[in-house]
């Protein structure tokens, strides 16, 4: 078990080495939220504090699901995946090396919208609920990208259509630009299903203290959705790693 | 002998399509064991099998007593594996990517060092240690996969095409190093197309048509399966037609091979003397007139064409 745990960690290691120590992804994980954001609050008439919340929840969310989907992709046409394959790990282990990478990519990049707010006088009023927060939403948010690059393709255009096609849909559906309170029932029926509604909601309760579900609530909606998506990716993962070879 | 790799009625499905049918053989402590096969016969898919790359549809596969479907991760530890496509990480250094084989092994950190610039003095890479892998040619490649293939010290070494598009030298340093690896007492089982190396370097081959075993033994062994044919090999300094030459007596078939005729025969005594008439008599010299007898590659084409 510890073993497996640290050879999770050698294949982050080689993951963030690979895929995220690079200067497009690092500038771009920060501004294409930065600027989807822009494009939906300007003209709007919305408290800083708001709309920090909301930029940090997009943060985690888009820049933990930037990369995991195609790591198996690309490793699958640089032809280094039979070599991982055939290493004393299980595909559960590639899987969390995977998704520890992300994890820490997701966290740090998440600190840039939290120094921005702090440096134009947002406060953050709730720190450690925000930094849990931050934590399960990465780990959350990973383990749903593991799930996208499960697809048995080479192709990392076919695996990013995918992602991105659930990927803003669910932006609209989680209270980011409209609260979910505020939103018709359909809308706040449909914001259940979506684990960004929960990281929002913390984020909202951590800068504003204002909050539409319980801390409790958003903890534990966000911790099952990272057990079914973790679970639901080594299944898929199972299935699809022979198919790739 | 111990036997160290052991397969059981080993059977692989693709929807439908037997891939690996129900082989069964065994590898010995110390042996260069060859697998040969034409392409599509099965061999890769049987490599990722013992590797634990994929799993069998049935059958059963034991590595050093390790069952591969139920201790999986012990087996894998023992084993090193350089597959037949398999890359290094093109973005890490030949440094990174040892190191990150011996994380994936559990090599301890100090070992890990000393064990990669040994690997690395030994493969002629060092000088080329912090270079990025995507600078690397095709043969300081492969010399990097193999390394990384011994970061662990494996017991076994499974070997899938390791020579298979390289210049002359790489793969002359690459057979020597699978000699030195015997000689120091690892298993090798080695996959390839080329059956001069399988000649050259094997103790045992097994050879795979159509996902089954057409025949295990010894090189020289299998050579005397086919011993009662013979040919005479000719060249001349002049083009012929080579139906001409399959009208002399005792000769079965006549081939093409580059410059040379290949004259199948089960008298090559007597093809000789023809021979020497067929030059005089057309005005021909020639260049070079040789007897041969099977050579691997003839039991395998001969197997192979038998059976298919």
């Amino acid at each position: 078990m510890i073993d497996q745990l640290k050879r999770a960690c050698a294949i982050a290691k080689k993951d963030i080495r690979i895929y995220y120590m690079k200067g497009p992804v690092v500038i771009f994980g920060i501004l294409f939220p930065v600027f989807l954001f822009l494009a939906f609050v300007i003209g709007r008439d919305l408290t800083v504090d708001f709309l920090i919340a909301g930029l940090l929840s997009m943060t985690i969310f888009f820049t933990s699901m930037s990369i995991t989907p195609v790591i198996a992709p690309t490793e699958t046409q640089t032809r280094s995946l039979e070599r991982l394959a055939a290493a004393p790990v299980s595909i559960t282990t590639i899987l969390l090396g995977d998704m520890l990478a992300s994890v820490l990519f997701g966290i740090g990049i998440s600190l840039v919208p939290i120094m921005v707010g702090m440096a134009i006088g947002v406060t953050v009023e709730h720190p450690f609920i925000l930094a849990a927060g931050i934590v399960l939403a990465a780990f959350c948010f990973s383990a749903m990208g593991l799930i996208f690059s499960s697809t048995p393709t080479s192709m990392t255009s076919t695996v990013m259509m995918i992602s991105t096609m659930v990927k803003f849909p669910l932006v609209f559906i989680s209270g980011i630009f409209i609260p979910v309170g505020e939103l018709p029932l359909w809308g706040q029926v449909l914001a259940l299903a979506s684990p960004l509604t929960y990281i929002t909601d913390l984020c909202r309760y951590s800068f504003q203290g204002t909050n539409y579900y319980s801390i409790l609530v958003d903890a534990t909606a966000l911790m099952i959705f990272f057990v079914i998506f973790m679970t639901v990716a080594i299944k898929l993962h199972g299935r699809s790693l022979p198919k790739r070879l | 002998m111990k036997t160290v790799i052991e397969v059981g009625e080993l059977t692989k499905d693709y929807n439908g399509f037997t891939a690996v049918d129900h082989i069964s053989f065994e590898v010995e402590e110390g042996e260069i064991f060859g697998f040969l096969g034409p392409n599509g016969a099965g061999k890769t898919t049987t490599v990722r099998i013992l590797t634990g790359v994929i799993k069998p549809t049935s059958g059963k596969v034991s590595i050093m007593g390790f069952d591969l479907r139920s201790e999986s991760i012990k087996a894998k530890q023992i084993i090193g594996v350089v597959p037949e496509l398999s890359n290094a990480y093109n973005e890490l250094s030949a440094w990174n990517n040892l190191q990150f084989m011996a994380d994936l092994y559990g090599v301890p950190k100090n070992h890990a060092k000393k064990r990669a610039e040994e690997l690395l003095n030994k493969f002629n890479l060092y000088d080329r240690k912090d270079h990025k892998v995507k600078t690397f040619s095709k043969g300081m490649k492969q010399k990097l996969i193999l390394a990384m293939s011994l970061m662990n010290d494996p017991e076994i070494l499974f070997l899938d095409e390791p020579t298979s598009g390289l210049d002359v030298i790489s793969a002359r340093l690459i057979k020597d190093m699978v000699l030195e690896l015997n000689k120091g007492g690892k298993t090798i089982f080695l996959t390839t197309h080329y059956m001069e190396e399988a000649n050259e370097l094997c103790s045992r081959v097994a050879i795979i048509n159509h996902g089954k075993i057409a025949a295990i033994d010894a090189p020289e062994k299998l050579k005397m399966r086919i011993a009662g044919l013979e040919w005479v090999e000719v060249s001349f300094d002049m083009p012929v037609d080579a139906s001409d030459l399959l009208d002399l007596s005792g000769v079965i078939d006549v081939r093409m091979s580059g410059d040379k005729l290949r004259l199948y025969t089960n008298e090559p005594g007597r093809t000789i003397y023809q021979l020497v008439d067929y030059s005089r008599s057309n005005n021909l010299e020639i260049v070079m007139l040789n007897t041969l007898t099977p050579t691997l590659e003839d039991v395998f084409i001969k197997l192979t064409e038998e059976k298919g």
